[in-house]
């Protein structure tokens, strides 16, 4: 096999998305409290603390502005929790994929069924904070907030695409940390999460142009304010991108290590 | 006509050739041993001959499918034991049996229909809520077995299935084995026990630099390569015995540390000579799989 042939996909990878549903199910409630907690609290903390000495951001009370980074922020870090730690658990460690690769299922189709299934799960984080926003009525018209929740999905699908890739070339947990501490974490800073991209150097706006957190808030955030984001297929386009090229080198770094 | 057969498989890992021209035919309803010490390529064959991995050269059909472009259809009808247990640690025995079976398709009342026989099956009847740290490693290897069979496989394949099993467990997991050999599995195995091999095997191959360098039944191949009966002595006498008596008493005889290994074929002179000597330890027995095994391979440490 070509190891970057094009990706097999069925509908086979179901029960592999099942199987990851029937087990969170078992620890739903700690495991969202433990996803949304974080996310809430810096929501919540600095929307107020840190609101109260602001006067505006971006035109409109801080805690508004940063709500739509929250989405957003909460969304990615789900997605790639899940390819990351989890995605490696059940491949390195539990050998869980090995398994169901003895059976009539591929690896093409255990890898779709972890994509899906980790934008599924960025999609309860993400629908989580929505909630809170719509409680506080930080939403300036509810019926375009709920555009958010296909973006989310597509959010998660983005940015477990490109967890995978990591899964794919990783030794240990430990290796995990680059990946939040050169990527994600930067990407928090960078791509307009806790304050407006305009506020960087104008260098550090040209790569924040790059990231795919920056495309995401840019489609977010008009929305929370009741606006139709402009250029949204662009930005919809750079999503899908980041998350299927993410998929594809993946996949192919995958075969690579379980299958030679 | 073959369940499973290949021809000439190679595969190469940069200047290793870890598979080099192995050739296997394995009949309906037979127990196929594939036998080797450690890095002989068995894993790499087993795994080639499942269509997870392809090869260099060489052609595979199993079950009627070409390999590894028919695999997945081919696979519809294989049970896996892996090495190593992989069974799903978050899910209760019960729902291990119900996530496997939906990999191969099955509706979930399907599997249902079948899940007391494989709970019997494995000795867990009473243990289907039960979660899998709470078994214990024969219950975990059973358990593995059983699920391997929730697709009604005609062929099975274990991967060294009663490695670090007590000798209870392992002969529970023999007449498991026996169990489906008599309702007509075909079931193909590798380990590291000749016994093992022995017991289940009618036919066997051993391995060695990826290479076949045995074919045959246990009988046949014990018959073939070593003298049926052999005396092992023990201790310092050894050496001075060897001296007096091995070039007249053993047709053949090697020593390895402090033992003697003497081989013969009408071993009466050779007791009668061992029981005159009452300070000699020794041990005197037929001839095993495991003798044929070590003349093969060697006696060297492979890992």
């Amino acid at each position: 096999m070509r190891l970057f042939a094009p990706p097999q996909l069925s509908l086979r990878f179901i029960p592999v998305w099942q199987r990851n549903y029937l087990v969170w199910k078992k620890l739903a409630i700690p495991s969202m409290l433990g996803n949304l907690a974080d996310p809430m609290l810096y929501m919540l903390g600095l929307g107020f603390g840190l609101g109260s000495l602001l006067p505006q951001v971006a035109g409109v009370p801080y805690i508004t502005f940063l709500a739509a980074g929250t989405v957003c922020y909460s969304t990615m870090n789900s997605a790639t929790f899940e390819v990351l730690y989890s995605g490696f658990s059940r491949m390195h460690v539990q050998k869980t994929w090995d398994a169901i690769m003895n059976t009539p299922l591929t690896l093409d189709d255990v890898m779709l069924g972890e994509l899906t299934w980790a934008a599924s799960k960025s999609l309860l984080s993400g629908i989580a904070i929505l909630l809170i926003i719509w409680v506080m009525g930080l939403q300036t018209a509810f019926w375009l907030s709920l555009w958010i929740i296909p973006i989310v999905i597509l959010i998660g699908y983005c940015f477990a695409g490109m967890g995978l890739v990591m899964n794919a070339v990783s030794p240990s947990y430990d290796f995990f940390l680059y990946y939040f501490t050169l990527v994600i974490t930067p990407m928090v800073l960078l791509c307009g999460v806790f304050f407006p991209v305009s506020q960087l150097p104008p260098l550090l706006q040209h790569i924040s142009l790059f990231l795919p957190l920056t495309h995401a808030i840019d489609l977010v955030r008009p929305i929370m304010l009741g606006q139709i984001p402009a250029q949204a297929w662009l930005h919809v386009l750079v999503l899908v991108a980041y998350g299927s090229v993410g998929f594809y080198i993946a996949l192919g770094l995958t075969r690579k290590r379980l299958l030679n | 006509m073959s369940v499973l057969s290949a021809h000439n498989l190679r595969k190469s890992y940069g200047a290793q050739e870890v598979v080099a021209g192995v050739d296997i035919a394995i009949e309906k309803g037979e127990c196929f041993g594939l036998l080797g010490p450690n890095g002989a390529g068995k894993t790499t064959t087993l795994r080639l001959l499942l269509g997870l991995i392809e090869p260099d050269a060489g052609s595979i059909e199993m079950l009627g499918e070409p390999v590894p472009s028919g695999a997945r259809r081919a696979r519809q009808r294989v049970g896996v034991v892996p090495q190593m247990d992989n069974l799903d640690p978050d899910f209760t025995v019960r729902e291990n049996f119900m996530a496997y079976g939906r990999y191969f398709g099955m509706r979930d009342a399907e599997i249902a229909a079948v899940l007391p026989g494989l709970l019997e099956f494995a000795g867990l009847t009473n243990r289907g809520d039960a979660k899998i740290q709470a078994l214990s490693g024969g219950m975990k290897r059973r358990l593995t077995l059983a699920r391997a069979l929730v697709n009604d496989p005609d062929l099975i394949f274990l991967d060294e299935p009663t490695t670090g099993l007590d000798p209870q467990a392992r002969h529970l997991m023999w007449q498991g084995l026996r169990r489906l050999l008599n309702q007509g599995k075909t079931i193909i195995l590798t380990t590291h026990f000749m016994e093992e091999a022995e017991r289940l095997c009618d036919r066997l191959v051993i391995l060695d630099h990826g290479r076949l360098i045995a074919t045959g039944s246990p009988r046949e191949l014990i018959a073939q390569h070593i003298e049926p009966s052999v005396t092992e002595l023990y201790g310092e006498d050894a050496a001075q015995w060897r001296t007096n008596y091995a070039a007249q008493l053993c047709e053949r005889h090697e020593t390895v540390g402090e033992t003697l290994f003497c081989y013969s074929r009408d071993s009466e002179a050779l007791m009668q000579n061992l029981s005159a000597q009452s300070a000699m330890r020794y041990l005197h027995r037929p001839a095993s799989l495991e003798d044929v095994f070590l003349k093969l391979t060697g006696r060297e440490l492979r890992d």
